[in-house]
């Protein structure tokens, strides 16, 4: 119970702005979180929050996974990397062979996200493959 | 004397008169409700309900911890003598949320290894199905970071050997 002592402000936050399915659960020392916020600015100000209690999240204790709740299934998005081109791979892991590339801030369909961590998108050139749902952010 | 005592036999009998026919007519609510919450305490999976009387009609409120628990408080209650009827407001409370599935060490290797690759500088390991990390990152990258590895569901982190620039 320490730890939801120690994140109760979050856990207070996560409720008041009608965080979804919110789910706080400690287990083996380690406080989890997940839930699902009604937009990116309630996720954002959630880390924030979480980035105050436990500054630089070292201490390690706390999982929180929020994602961002899609009224309508995502179809496009930008290929948000900080400057290269987004690897296209046969399969979701960075094992699995490149087939193709998605150029830096180029918009790209996406046809599944089957997984959190990797998206299946196709590029305007027909290019079809896996990509790293981190530097994909959804187009309305 | 004789009808001193004739009076206070009288009037004593007029208070039982009195006593009687109220008793007659019907329990009173507050008596109902003693008798509930005293059915109610001597079950375990009851007791903690709480319950309201009025005209006989008794309205049961709190939380319960299934649907059977629910049922049976009413149960309970409605065969106290002098319910006519049961009002059933108790909320059964949400079932409690499942326990966290932390993935094997080799699992979560591959999945850190995605997640990484893009960082190079940093070190990474799995240890007893916590994330280990090692090295230096940027605030903003790391932010970015933490929120990808949370949906990795490990058993926290050890992060004394990672610094933020």
């Amino acid at each position: 119970m320490a730890l939801q002592d120690k994140y109760q402000e979050l856990i207070t936050a996560a409720t008041a702005s009608a965080v979804n399915n919110l789910q706080v659960r400690e287990q083996d020392g380690v406080l989890y979180i997940d839930g699902e916020a009604p937009d990116g600015k309630t996720k954002d100000m959630l880390w924030a929050v979480y980035d105050k209690l436990d500054p630089n999240f070292l201490s390690g204790d706390l999982v929180m996974n929020i994602n961002v709740a899609v009224s309508a299934p995502v179809t496009r998005a930008k290929v948000t990397t900080e400057r290269s081109n987004l690897n296209i791979r046969k399969g979701p892991g960075t094992d699995q062979p490149i087939v193709g590339k998605a150029a830096h801030h180029e918009v790209v369909t996406v046809v599944s996200q089957s997984s959190d961590l990797w998206w299946l998108i196709r590029t305007a050139d027909g290019e079809e493959g896996y990509a790293y749902a981190q530097y994909l952010t959804p187009e309305s | 004397m004789k009808k001193l005592l004739t009076s206070m036999s009288l009037t004593g009998l007029l208070i039982m008169a009195i006593g009687f026919t109220s008793c007659k007519g019907k329990l009173k609510d507050a008596d109902i409700k003693t008798a509930i919450e005293a059915a109610l305490k001597a079950d375990p999976m009851a007791a903690g309900t709480m319950v309201e009387v009025k005209d006989g009609v008794a309205t049961l409120t709190g939380e319960c911890k299934d649907e059977m628990c629910k049922n049976l408080c009413a149960e309970i209650a409605g065969k106290v003598k002098g319910v006519k009827s049961v009002v059933n407001n108790c909320s059964v409370a949400p079932p409690p949320a499942a326990p966290v599935i932390n993935p094997e060490d080799d699992v979560l290797t591959k999945a850190l290894t995605d997640a990484l690759k893009d960082h190079a500088g940093m070190g990474f390991a799995v240890k007893e199905g916590k994330i280990v990390l090692t090295g230096e990152i940027a605030k903003a990258k790391w932010a970015m970071l933490k929120q990808t590895l949370d949906k990795l569901k490990s058993k926290g982190y050890d992060l004394t050997g990672l610094t933020i620039k």
